[in-house]
């Protein structure tokens, strides 16, 4: 067979593949549009990237904590909880105002974290991986049903008093609240002052060179022990700012509040390909993204959301097996 | 000149391992069996002791599969859920009837398992993994990797269609034979109907399980290990959230309100037994020469590949064993209490089972027993045990014991301990011929 004849049918086919495949997507989008209407469409993504903002913050300590010592750290949800927890009580008991209170947050789950680090993990260094693990979901444990005692925070659900009147604003039908503001500007300066930090200081250098090598790392005369000790209170930090953040955008706290977004920010790490910074981020926008559209868009979508959430994922692994910025190592002999 | 078959090590034995591990093994079965008649042990306790059971058939799919072959899995619940619920669907349907003919569930059941086996057979009879090769190898030079990948998904789904409906066809032929079969059933006196069924429901959720352990096992043992413990604890969410739905698929489910009318058929005995038979299957798999392929893997992945093992095959192997084990514990499990609800199934929950190896330590059939034992204890222990008013402790003192064991012991109680008979077996006893010097050197 002539070969040019066959590239030319091949070429046919595929063009054919391709309009199928767009005008699929393109009714697609139409009927969606038609049946909700485009505002429907933005007010969605915009929700969405709000929520992706708070799984970022929340992503990053995941992200950062396993790049430094491999470890998926299953308390980092809770900590998130405690940042939430601790910023009510600032906010109803003491009448404190927005930015002491979630800089209080900030300052507690870091010494928190710190705390179940040398507790932990530390001592865990060089044990299995597994063993860290283990400790770590019963930290997760503990965290959880202690604060639930009666005398510590209790096991009911608390309604969350915003520091500040909300504010709605109707640009076009799309509702945009100074909540949706106030989140996307925390998140956006944490993730820059992380940026800064992590690539621009002498601490973030040490950060990074432990997350390479900790025994050369030693030997160029970084403290290690202090070096994830900070990695754990810098991730904390953000966790914190985030609890307040979601409490803020969905004020209905309790003990157990941290689990789901815990897992899913872990989930959004993991997408952008864990122990990379950005990758987090992208994740975790992403994330956001798809669980608001999901429940806006799929018939019975908020009762799925996590089926499709994690469908994705698993999708996202079959294509690229190390997240979508990660870098498979390929094994030397 | 001959070595005598009797070393004076085995000489000094006097019982067999096995005969003395059986021993051991039946005067507990009988101890608590009559313990529970005469009313020593109160039913809260029995039930602890069969959950126990039923947690250490679960605990040593996951060991299998994490202790033995190095997968770390943090999905396991998730077969155990199918297990329960599969098996479930099929007693409850002899006992109340739900679905018209009192063995519909069965046979379904059976006939879509073999139905999804044809599929599989009838994909590599239609040599769909050759033709997607070299559809891709010629496609190549024509055009670009994503426009050949293009045409390469279209002949897939073409050729999958043609498996999936001979699959369907062979499902509803079964499902047609089957009924007529398990008629029969219903035929027999009643205690034996009901025995019959539940054992073929515990093996029938044991398989699906199975099943589905190796059909997402296969592309998903690729990743490496963390990214494939993260993807199994998003497969156990998804059938979380699945089975919280399940009311929209299968009314007699019940989804989010918990499925009930189950029949409470598990006993000591039928935990007894199947736990014994499930330490025998393994201690025969993992001391085979698929479990020297499985335990290499779990050394090294790439030196086993090197010495011929295949190690996607055997990584599968031992995640669909894993799953089996793990659906016949909870077909055991949804027996007992005759409630499911989709919580039990909690990725939370998930973590039981990887506790449990790690307390008794990864890759020891001994230490998952022991340790599954303990775990019941501890748990419900500390629920008689905490005095009134502080009920709430129960999980904060749990986890402080998890963190001092892990802390004091990182690898596990018995660390790769075994009990004798678990252990891996001399070679058999035989007369060893050792050439004679003398004669060879006369022949010389």
């Amino acid at each position: 067979m002539n070969n040019s004849f066959v590239k030319w049918l091949l070429r046919i086919i595929v063009w054919a593949i391709y309009i199928a495949l767009g005008i699929g997507i393109i009714v697609g989008i139409i009927l969606l549009v038609r049946l909700n209407g485009p505002v429907f469409f933005v007010q969605a993504v915009l929700d969405g990237i709000r929520l992706g903002f708070v799984y970022a913050l929340v992503a990053l300590g995941y992200t950062m904590v396993y790049g430094i010592v491999r470890l998926i750290n299953f308390a980092h949800g809770d900590v998130f909880m405690v940042g939430a927890f601790t910023s009510f009580f600032a906010i109803t008991q003491y009448k404190w105002g927005f930015v002491p209170a979630i800089l209080l947050s900030m300052i507690v789950c870091a010494f928190l974290n710190i705390v179940i680090e040398r507790v932990a993990y530390k001592p865990l260094r060089e044990a299995p991986r597994i063993a860290a693990l283990i400790t770590a979901v019963g930290v997760s444990f503990f965290l959880e049903y202690f604060t639930a005692l009666k005398w510590v925070f209790g096991a009911n659900f608390n309604t969350y008093i915003r520091p500040f009147e909300v504010v709605v604003w109707n640009i076009g039908g799309v509702l945009i609240s100074n909540i949706t503001i106030v989140i996307a500007a925390v998140a956006i300066s944490l993730l820059l002052g992380l940026q800064y930090v992590v690539y621009r200081t002498k601490i973030g250098k040490a950060m990074r060179a432990t997350a390479l090598d900790k025994p050369t790392a030693r030997l160029m005369g970084i403290n290690v022990d202090a070096t994830i000790s900070l990695t754990f209170a810098l991730g904390a930090t953000l966790a914190g700012a985030a609890g307040v953040l979601y409490a803020i955008a969905y004020p209905q706290i309790w003990t157990f509040m941290g689990i789901m977004p815990g897992l899913k920010a872990f989930v959004a790490a993991v997408l952008g390909g864990i122990g990379n910074i950005s990758g987090a981020f992208v994740g975790a926008l992403l994330m956001g993204s798809i669980d608001v559209l999901v429940v806006s868009f799929v018939p019975t979508g908020s009762r799925l959301r996590d089926l499709i959430v994690f469908l994705v994922l698993i999708v996202v692994f079959l294509i690229k097996p190390a997240g979508i910025f990660g870098t498979t190592e390929i094994e030397k002999v | 000149m001959i070595l005598p078959a009797k070393s004076p090590m085995r000489a000094k034995r006097h019982l067999p391992s096995w005969a003395l591990t059986l021993l051991i093994a039946l005067a507990f079965y009988v101890i608590v069996f009559f313990a529970e008649r005469i009313g020593w042990l109160n039913p809260y306790w029995y039930q602890i002791i069969q959950l126990a059971g039923i947690m250490a058939i679960s605990a040593l799919g996951l060991n299998l599969i994490y202790g033995f072959n190095g997968q770390f899995s943090l999905g396991h619940i998730g077969f155990y859920a199918i297990g329960a619920y599969g098996s479930a669907l099929i007693t409850k349907d002899l006992a109340v009837n739900w679905s018209g003919t009192r063995i519909g569930a069965l046979s379904w059941m059976i006939a879509g398992q073999v139905g999804i086996l044809v599929v599989l057979f009838a994909a590599r009879l239609l040599r769909l993994g050759p033709i997607r090769k070299r559809l891709a190898a010629g496609l190549a030079g024509y055009l670009k990797p994503y426009e050949s990948g293009l045409i390469v998904l279209l002949v897939t789904l073409v050729l999958s269609a043609v498996a999936i409906a001979v699959g369907v066809l062979a499902t509803w032929g079964l499902h047609t034979v089957l009924a007529a079969v398990f008629k029969l059933i219903l035929s027999l006196p009643q205690g034996v109907a009901r025995g019959v069924v539940f054992l073929i429901a515990l093996l029938t959720g044991g398989t699906m399980a199975a099943l589905v352990a190796y059909l997402v096992g296969l592309p998903l043992l690729r990743l490496s290990s963390d990214y494939f413990g993260i993807a199994t604890l998003g497969f156990s969410v998804m059938i979380y959230t699945g089975l919280q739905n399940s009311d929209q698929v299968i009314a007699t489910m019940k989804g989010a309100r918990g499925m009930v009318g189950i029949p409470t058929w598990t006993t000591w005995t039928w935990v007894f037994w199947a736990l014994l038979v499930i330490v025998l299957i393994m201690r025969h798999l993992v001391h085979s020469s698929y479990g020297r392929a499985i335990i290499s893997i779990r050394e090294d992945e790439i030196a086993a590949k090197t010495m011929g093992i295949d190690a996607a095959q055997s990584k599968a192997t031992a995640f669909a064993v894993g799953g089996f084990f793990a659906g016949v514990a909870g077909g055991l499990y949804a027996h007992l209490f005759g409630f499911l609800h989709p919580s039990t199934f909690n990725f939370i929950k998930g973590f039981d089972p990887l506790i449990i190896i790690v307390f008794g330590g990864l890759g020891s059939m001994t230490g998952t027993v022991l340790a599954s034992v303990l775990f019941a204890l501890l748990i419900e222990g500390l629920r008689v045990l905490l005095p009134q008013g502080f009920e709430d402790w129960r999980f904060v003192i749990y986890p402080i014991i998890l963190l001092l064991i892990m802390l004091l012991r990182p690898q596990g109680l018995l660390g790769t301990t075994e009990w004798g008979w678990l252990r891996a077996p001399l070679p058999p006893e035989r007369d060893i011929p050792v050439p004679d010097r003398t004669t060879q050197e006369q022949e010389a």
